[in-house]
């Protein structure tokens, strides 16, 4: 498993927001982590990059890439993991560009910072853009200038473009509209296929999950309650939470993942 | 977009207008009669009537008022009873040393301002944002004029280090004379290529330069800590620290960024008013700008220049205004709609 | 002044009470600092006549024995130029500027928040029109327009009091205006009306306190403001005259013998700069108290 999540806590205090027992990702995988808002999907992707303290919580338990342990690191030492190992995008494309900046310069910014020489870093930019089916053009653009599925395609170019192994994907499509969906799920498809990526999907959408992912697990209140294979954990919950929530889905079962 | 710039140029027209009626006003607010003021003190009645109807002070008020008007737009704006010359050309010839200086001034502020107030914000709470901010507080509380004899005391006078006053050594009128081209000291000099009057005026603008640009200092470091702190939770911060760059740039290069909008704004509007601040360090560093001008007025009872100095800084504020809103409309497409 | 609407909490911050306050007031020091020192500033001015070694220094005595002595036991400020003790006239000026402060926010509140509330209330042409005037004055950095008055106007502290109330008022009007204008139009005053309550009651009951907060907390920034104001405007002999204890009027008068007598400029200086520091250092911590964003930021 190229990455193995033990027993994460996440802390606000004396308040218990992320309770994960177990949950990993093999290469060449998407696992999908579904769940109801606020059940503590996108403290998980702040916990794995190091990044809880800036919120204010606190971090406790494993989170392994590779088998190399990431939770006793420094800051200096995430930073080389943030991004070029494990990138992440969120899920208004639209806010987490900033706004006065090129969306190109900030992808520019971080290749550089990660140890690419300026030819090398334009040149993995325009090689990443072309991949997300992108004009490279795209890049001298500010955000407000793009439209939503354009910057996510664009954030999922610079993972490319960082060459990073695991892609943390906080509910990338749900400011989306379906049809824009569908592209950003179908390239998500590719980073998996092609790339040998391992994605950890987290959405409340259970139809999207269903779709995309090869492995769902469902969250309630910051705990695992159910995990498996998709195709099982949606044709025959074994928890009567996932029971409940598939119910509500309006339309079920596309069936797994490949 | 026009739209927008054209209700504000007009809204601005409008204030302008008003302002000027308002000078007017007050000019008439003075007590005694201008008239007998002008003729002199030995002056018989008849001399005082005449005087009067020269100045044109026995027309209606409406007739003077719409005279006025027509005078400050064709450029005259009175004759200073001190210097003799119109206003408007003494203004000509005193605003550029106070623009210099104020640009300086706010320099040096921004020079302070940024780094203090970034560290200010990204350590929130612990001892040195409490230093930092009562050290803008105390910025903003400075009585400039005494802050202004004290360091001429201290810097000058006790220490040496730094000239007393003027523009630039006397010493030099002789041996490096400058010649005026733009009317801007730190311009004119290395434009005629004399060095040693430029090093010499940037010595005498040290210490007004850095008084003015107490308040200044204070009031961007408070700002740039409110807005650094406001963007911090923003998920374009969370963003880029999760591409893996560090604190420092994620406060000094993208929090700060966006910060630069509302500080520029604010720049622009103290600017003119730490012009109404030249008036209390001027005249104590014998800087020739329009803040010696205007207290040489106010002692000598010089209603036309003082007015004329009002209504200039007026002018130069409500400019600032208006370049700061078409500017912020332009870079947010949000503040046009509204 | 310059950074005053933008930078406030909207009208639905409050004092928080009990528990929360002594939280607040314990993150945050400057407060405390500001508050005790606004305190002794005001007790100082209070007790003048009971702590001042030579009360009648602060009046119109003269001692031309004493002329221009340093600092000593006898004058822990030393003396003037006609041989008033420094302490003395600067424990009395403490009634002066603050006095004028507490006097020039009183007029500039009771002529801006009606007017305020009428422009925010009622739009329109009223609106209009006020927000226009408003404007005008504005267009001054604040310390010109009551220099430019205080100038053709004689010298006096009644002067000094009438031309920085002209200049502060159209601030608290515009402030006003826009926090009266947002509770008008919110839906609950639309039922307010629907349920036939007169317009006076709603004024009084609902727009009122609901725009109040703000201003409570710009007043409390703005006495730092105006005492800057006054000392400028008595250092430039336009306010105060002598033998009046104004401290502005002390540094101006003091200017010629600085060279010689540091201690004539130095002492009313620091008080100036003191109380308006105290005072701006309170009223920056009662805003950080009421802004609930802000006490989680720290």
């Amino acid at each position: 498993m190229r990455l193995r999540i033990t027993g994460l806590q996440v802390r606000f205090g004396e308040r218990r927001v992320v309770d994960l027992a177990e949950l990993a990702i093999a290469e060449a995988e998407i696992v999908g982590l579904a769940g109801e808002s606020g059940s503590g999907k996108s403290m998980t992707t702040l916990a794995v990059l190091g990044l809880a303290h800036t919120v204010g919580a606190r971090v406790d338990g494993s989170v392994r890439l590779d088998g190399a342990e990431l939770t006793g690191l420094s800051q200096r030492e995430m930073r080389e993991v943030r991004g070029r190992r494990i990138a992440a995008i969120f899920q208004s494309p639209a806010l987490a560009f900033s706004p006065v900046f090129r969306v190109g310069s900030v992808v520019h910014r971080a290749l550089r910072l990660h140890g690419m020489t300026r030819t090398e870093a334009a040149a993995a930019a325009q090689r990443a853009m072309r991949q997300v089916l992108l004009p490279p053009a795209l890049l001298d653009r500010y955000p407000s200038q793009l439209s939503g599925g354009q910057l996510q395609r664009v954030a999922i170019a610079l993972a490319l473009a960082l060459r990073a192994e695991v892609l943390l994907a906080d509910e990338p499509t749900s400011a989306l509209d379906v049809t824009v969906q569908a592209e950003v799920l179908e390239l998500l498809r590719d980073l998996r296929d092609r790339e040998g990526m391992s994605v950890l999907f987290i959405s409340h959408d259970l139809a999207v999950v269903a779709e995309l992912c090869d492995r769902v697990a469902i969250m309630q209140d910051g705990r695992i309650v159910e995990q498996g294979p998709t195709s099982r954990v949606v044709t025959a919950p074994a928890s009567s939470y996932t029971a409940e929530l598939l119910a509500a889905v309006p339309r079920l079962g596309a069936g797994g993942g490949r | 977009m026009i739209v927008y710039v054209a209700r504000r140029v007009a809204l601005a027209v409008l204030v302008v207008a008003g302002v000027i009626v308002l000078t007017f006003v007050i000019a008439h607010l003075v007590p005694g009669d201008p008239a007998a003021t002008w003729a002199g003190p030995r002056a018989s009645a008849a001399q005082v009537a005449a005087a009067r109807r020269y100045l044109g002070l026995d027309r209606p008020a409406a007739i003077q008022l719409l005279s006025y008007f027509g005078g400050i737009l064709t450029g005259n704006w009175g004759v200073s009873i001190h210097t003799h010359r119109p206003v408007l050309s003494d203004l000509a010839a005193v605003a550029p040393a106070s623009l210099e200086l104020v640009t300086a001034a706010m320099i040096i502020a921004l020079v302070v301002a940024v780094p203090l107030g970034l560290i200010s914000a990204r350590w929130p709470g612990r001892a040195g944002d409490q230093a930092i901010r009562a050290g803008s507080i105390l910025g903003v509380s400075m009585p400039i004029f005494w802050l202004a004899l004290i360091l001429q005391l201290v810097f000058a006078q006790r220490l040496r280090l730094l000239p007393v006053a003027g523009e630039y050594s006397p010493g030099l009128l002789f041996t490096h004379p400058l010649t005026r081209v733009t009317g801007f000291g730190l311009i004119d000099a290395p434009l005629t290529g004399n060095w040693p009057m430029f090093g010499s005026i940037l010595g005498h603008m040290l210490l007004p330069a850095v008084v003015i640009a107490a308040y200044p200092a204070g009031l961007l470091t408070r700002m740039i800590r409110a807005q650094v702190l406001d963007t911090v939770g923003d998920a374009h911060i969370q963003m880029v620290r999760a591409l893996g760059f560090g604190e420092r740039a994620v406060f000094g290069r993208f929090a700060m960024k966006l910060a630069w909008n509302p500080v520029a704004a604010a720049v622009a509007l103290v600017f003119a008013y730490s012009l109404v601040n030249t008036f209390l360090v001027e005249a104590i560093f014998d800087w020739p700008g329009l803040g010696s001008y205007a207290t040489a007025s106010i002692t000598s009872l010089d209603t036309p220049a003082i007015l004329g100095v009002t209504l200039f800084i007026a002018l130069v504020y409500v400019a600032a205004n208006l370049a700061v809103d078409i500017f912020q409309a332009a870079i947010d497409p949000r503040i046009r709609l509204r | 002044m310059i950074e005053a609407p933008s930078t406030l909490p909207t009208g639905g911050a409050r004092l928080p009470r009990g528990q929360a306050l002594r939280r607040g007031l314990a993150a945050n020091p400057l407060l405390v600092a500001g508050g005790l020192l606004s305190a002794l500033i005001v007790l100082m001015a209070l007790l003048a006549p009971l702590l001042a070694p030579f009360p009648g220094d602060a009046g119109s005595a003269t001692h031309p024995f004493l002329v221009l002595r340093p600092p000593s036991a006898q004058h822990w400020f030393g003396t003037d130029n006609v041989g008033r003790d420094v302490y003395s006239r600067v424990l009395y000026g403490a009634r002066i500027s603050p006095l004028i402060a507490v006097v020039v926010l009183a007029i500039s509140c009771a002529v801006g928040i009606p007017l305020g509330v009428a422009a925010g209330y009622f739009g329109g042409w009223l609106d209009e029109v006020i927000m226009r005037v408003t404007d005008i004055f504005l267009a001054f950095p604040p310390l010109l327009l009551a220099l430019a008055l205080a100038a053709v106007l004689p010298a006096s502290i009644t002067t000094v009091i009438i031309v920085i109330a002209l200049t502060w008022w159209p601030w608290y009007t515009r402030l006003i205006r826009g926090q009266a204008a947002s509770v008008a139009g919110r839906p609950y005053i639309d039922g307010c009306r629907a349920l036939g309550i007169s317009r006076r009651r709603i004024i009084f009951r609902h727009i009122l306190p609901n725009s109040i907060t703000p201003l409570i907390i710009q007043v409390s920034l703005d006495v730092g403001g105006v005492i800057l104001t006054v000392s400028a405007l008595s250092f430039l002999g336009l306010g105060a005259q002598d033998p009046t204890p104004d401290w502005g009027l002390m540094v101006a008068e003091g200017q010629n013998y600085f060279l010689t007598s540091w201690w004539v400029v130095t002492f009313p200086g620091i008080a100036i700069l003191v109380t308006a520091f105290a005072f701006t250092l309170l009223g920056d911590g009662l805003r950080d108290l009421m802004d609930p964003k802000r006490i989680f930021l720290r």
